[in-house]
């Protein structure tokens, strides 16, 4: 029996491929969650678009809480960690300017060298980071 | 006007996939980055099932010499492979583990997520403004 949360995993990777597909054939455009988002927020290319997009985003969840309320983010209280890890995610994926939409969903999907293989090094450096951090500091 | 509601109705339905996937919990991304620990593999099935649709996509997409709104479809994939590209990928695989949130996550938790969700967020936006820094500046993505 395949687990529930693989099939909730699949469900909801293919409505994001689906959001993704559309915005494509529709618009015209690569849904990638730090191209849009970056547009915006250093002023390089502000649109309605964009705007709509991120407004989609961030209002869509609170409609879950009618159905299922909100599930936990089990996310860390430790400020050193939000700052670090937001600096770090901000400033890399700015700088390779994609991901794990853009890159990774958009990218591979039409087989783009820089989507591979970025992906690989997000993936390879995550995984490093965690191996040393939790089972090599006792940090995480 | 069709275009910021086509925007809209993507960005819910991509912000609905991740809270459905799991990809809001930042417990099972950091599981799925435990290769050596507890390895949860929901992740690979996110991936999985969101490239399917996009497979589909870009080929039709091939097909068209424009999108149904009438814009250009993205021009064919840049090969370059730079340092900006294989540093900043390490960089945000180092923060995606410390925390457990991306981009896309990091949006659809800030409405519901509490204190620490905003916390990450602000630092992710100063660190997309950092690579603005003359020092790491070069073409302004599309």
């Amino acid at each position: 029996m395949i687990p529930l949360d693989w099939l909730f995993g699949l469900m909801g990777g293919l409505m994001i491929g689906a959001a993704a597909a559309m915005y494509l054939l529709i618009s015209g455009r690569i849904m990638g969650a730090l191209g849009i988002l970056g547009g915006l927020i250093d002023g390089s290319n502000p649109t309605w678009e964009r705007f709509a997009f991120i407004a989609g985003v961030i209002l869509a969840p609170l409609t879950m809480n009618a159905f299922a309320g909100y599930p936990d983010t089990n996310i860390t209280t430790n400020p050193a960690l939000l700052i670090a890890g937001g600096l770090a995610v901000g400033l890399g994926t700015r700088l390779a300017n994609g991901c794990t939409s853009g890159h990774g969903v958009c990218g591979i999907s039409r087989f783009s060298k820089r989507g591979i293989i970025a992906t690989l090094i997000y993936l390879g450096a995550g995984f490093l980071t965690m191996a040393v951090l939790r089972h090599g500091l006792g940090w995480l | 006007m069709m275009r910021a509601l086509t925007a809209l109705f993507c960005g819910a339905l991509f912000g609905l996939g991740l809270l459905i996937s799991g990809m809001t919990d930042t417990a099972k991304v950091q599981g799925w980055l435990d290769l050596f620990g507890d390895w949860d593999p929901t992740l690979a099935f996110v991936l999985g099932g969101a490239i399917l649709p996009m497979l589909a996509a870009w080929r039709i997409a091939a097909q068209r010499s424009q999108s149904r709104l009438g814009s250009p479809m993205p021009s064919p994939p840049d090969p370059t492979l730079d340092r900006r590209l294989i540093g900043g990928s390490a960089l945000f695989g180092i923060g995606w583990a410390l925390v457990g949130l991306c981009p896309g996550p990091a949006l659809a938790v800030l409405a519901w997520g509490g204190p620490s969700t905003a916390i990450f967020f602000g630092a992710m936006v100063a660190g997309m403004l950092l690579a603005r820094l003359p020092a790491l500046r070069t073409k302004a993505p599309q």
